[in-house]
């Protein structure tokens, strides 16, 4: 009897410790993301302006009513959701291949694991700038080394088609890293037992390997989605918007930052925020039922 | 967190330093240039012989990036800006925003003698002076003599239409270069041409948010047809949709080039090329200069207005000094020393007397008679609203259609202004 309350009073005192050391941390997450989150969602009641603020009015809805009315928005979300699928697509593909490259690998694990992730490391910024001198009309090698006379940044799919090209070579190294922690925990046995009952490559991949990592692949669309779809940087950099390249996040900017339109732009980011969190419940769920399957089995 | 107090208290520090003893220091928000500002900064101190000190900071180099740093300061009720150099198109913003602290009339008079018409209007807001006139800009028509010969036409003697311009270029196989790419540069195009057609884009800019915009009229549908015909012609420029002020400019050098409207700048840029031995000096002797082309015939063309003025910040410690170094900054022996080094026009009529200038400038008559008949883009807070429902519906210069493109442009100026539409 005493022991037990003895047990208690001590596994109170671990949780008040607990929240001692856990909770000006907490504090300040709540600072830094949940205020200014909340303040954007009352701001987005507001037609409201830095350079008249005595003209700020509260119109409630209104400004979610204007962006999801107007063209632009469901332009910039087309492109936005363009960009993210086809990218994150092609990086599964390639990141895919790559981590059972690094897998396979003998010797100079290290060294080609390193080089695998040098462009993850590269700044978004100075990479979307190497690529877009990459492709400059005047000056760039590549324009250059195919013989393009036009300028690809003044066409809305070239331009697109670059930002992609440079967004999955800089965030592919991490898709890989994250298939590689997958493939490494399929278990080699299986691979074995369908190679002696005369399984294909192709059928044990399929069969064996994919189903196996299914957790870890989840892990990676939902990371690398939720990255893709709030694309600015590169956008910013190499076609600052124009020939319908422009993205979500990239309106809610112009919204507030270029126009001071506080109310509207506010409304656009709590709307990218809304999608983001659709986004990632869409996968979580779809997670859920892996797990369940898997502990079904 | 006690880092962050530390850093905070680092920042807070280094703002405030110099204001414990010593004379006072003015911080000079400028625009990137060749060291124009800087120089002029070092003279003014000097001058003020212990009074004050200025310091410049260079803002980004595009003019909306200078805007959107200065509101942001600002909005924030900044004291750390006392000087700001403000393009000419944001001082109704930013006076109407509270952001500019406004001159007395005493203070203004010696700002304003002798200055320019064009600038003069765009400098106040409401009656009252916001930002003190410094270097203003305008574009002329820039023509190859020999391409004006072979069309029979003298454009410096009989002033040309904008029809005309183009029919000489295709005459000739020539071509019209202007800056042509969605931006700023082409709502001044448009806006020249819009009050050369005796419109104007906006009919009361002073009423901000409700005010009336009037491409929809004869004047709008006239300048529509002329950018459309231009944009479809086989006289524009290479690349025109893409056209910044240095594009245009490559497309007049060209063997090709005709015509071309842009600033001063380019004839110092074509005349610095020789130099460098990447332009033919033949090509500097065949450029001549007239004031901008006309929509109709006998009706003499509107020129844009540019420039920069510098603004005195409303939350600034120090003003009285900063009206000071402001009146040393503008003299008329400043804006001289700033033209001839960095090639934009002052904008008093004296700096056009000026015998150096006139030696440099051979066109300098020309500049200022144009700077004083500029027709200001308009003077409305919500100008970058108004400028980019232009830009988006405008562009590209072919697809425009007199039917349907300026009520188009009326429409998305009132939907932005209202929050009713995005831009």
């Amino acid at each position: 009897m005493a022991a037990t309350s003895e047990r208690t009073a001590r596994a109170r005192d671990e949780q008040r410790l607990g929240w001692y050391l856990a909770g000006p941390a907490f504090g300040v997450m709540l600072l830094v993301t949940a205020y200014p989150m909340l303040r954007a969602v009352y701001q987005s009641l507001f037609s409201y302006r830095i350079t008249d603020p005595d003209a700020r009015e509260f119109v409630g809805l209104r400004n979610y009513v204007t962006v999801l009315t107007d063209s632009v928005w469901w332009t910039d979300v087309f492109t936005t959701v363009f960009i993210t699928v086809v990218t994150v697509a092609i990086e599964l593909v390639i990141g895919f291949a790559f981590a059972s490259v690094m897998h396979r690998l003998v010797f100079g694990r290290r060294t080609v694991r390193t080089s695998i992730l040098v462009p993850y490391g590269i700044i978004t910024v100075v990479a979307a700038f190497a690529w877009r001198y990459a492709f400059d009309l005047n000056s760039g090698f590549v324009n250059d080394l195919f013989g393009i006379e036009s300028d690809v940044f003044a066409n809305r799919w070239t331009a697109l088609t670059v930002i992609i090209l440079a967004e999955v070579w800089k965030t592919t190294p991490f898709i890989s890293l994250l298939l590689l922690a997958g493939l490494a925990q399929v278990p080699e046995e299986l691979g074995e037992a369908a190679r002696v009952d005369g399984a294909t490559w192709w059928q044990r991949l399929w069969r064996v390997t994919l189903p196996n990592m299914k957790p870890a692949i989840m892990v990676a669309l939902l990371f690398r989605t939720l990255d893709a779809y709030r694309i600015f940087d590169t956008v910013f950099i190499m076609t600052g918007g124009a020939e319908n390249t422009e993205t979500v996040s990239f309106l809610a900017y112009r919204q507030v930052i270029s126009r001071t339109e506080i109310g509207l732009g506010s409304a656009v980011s709590v709307l990218l925020f809304l999608s983001v969190l659709g986004i990632a419940a869409l996968f979580i769920k779809g997670f859920k039922t892996d797990l369940s399957q898997v502990r079904g089995e | 967190m006690a880092a962050t107090v530390a850093l905070l208290g680092a920042v807070t520090l280094a703002c405030g330093g110099g204001d414990d003893g010593g004379p006072p220091t003015l911080n000079w928000y400028i625009n990137p240039d060749n060291g124009g500002q800087e120089a002029l900064a070092e003279r003014c101190t000097e001058e003020a012989d212990g009074a004050y000190r200025i310091e410049t900071t260079a803002l980004p180099r595009d003019a909306s990036g200078q805007r959107e740093q200065l509101v942001r300061r600002l909005a924030a009720n900044d004291s750390s800006i006392d000087i700001m150099s403000l393009d000419v198109v944001f001082t109704p913003e930013f006076a109407a925003a509270g952001f500019l602290r406004p001159f007395t009339e005493e203070e203004a008079e010696p700002l304003t003698e002798g200055v320019l018409e064009g600038p003069l209007e765009a400098a106040q807001w409401d009656g009252q002076l916001y930002v003190a006139p410094f270097y203003a800009n305008t574009q002329l028509l820039w023509y190859r003599r020999s391409v004006a010969e072979a069309a029979g036409i003298d454009p410096a003697e009989e002033p040309i239409t904008w029809d005309q311009m183009i029919d000489a270029a295709e005459e000739t196989d020539t071509t019209v270069a202007i800056t042509g790419a969605r931006y700023e540069g082409y709502t001044v195009v448009i806006n020249s041409l819009v009050a050369s057609a005796g419109g104007q884009i906006i009919e009361d800019p002073d009423a901000g948010r409700e005010a009336t915009p009037a491409l929809d009229s004869e004047a709008g549908r006239r300048a529509a047809e002329i950018i459309r015909r231009l944009g479809r012609s086989p006289a524009a420029a290479d690349g025109m949709t893409n056209a910044f002020e240095n594009e245009a400019r490559t497309a007049f050098e060209a063997e090709d080039g005709g015509f071309m409207l842009n600033w001063p700048f380019v004839y110092s840029a074509a005349k610095s090329a020789v130099e460098e031995g990447q332009l033919d000096q033949s090509v500097v002797d065949d450029i001549a200069w007239a004031r901008v082309p006309g929509v109709e015939e006998g009706e003499p063309g509107a020129p844009p207005l540019g420039g920069i003025n510098f603004g005195i910040g409303a939350f600034s410690d120090h003003q009285e000094e900063a009206v000071d170094a402001v009146r040393c900054l503008t003299t008329t022996q400043s804006q001289i020393e700033y033209m001839l080094g960095e090639g934009n026009p002052g904008s008093r009529a004296e700096v056009f007397d000026d015998p150096d200038i006139r030696e440099q400038y051979p066109m300098a008559s020309l500049i200022r008679d144009s700077i004083d008949d500029a027709t200001p883009r308009p003077l409305t807070p919500y100008y970058t609203d108004v400028s980019g429902a232009i830009q988006r519906t405008w562009h590209p210069p072919g697809s425009v259609d007199p039917d349907s493109t300026p009520a188009d442009a009326d429409d998305l100026i009132v939907g932005v202004l209202n929050d009713e539409q995005l831009l």
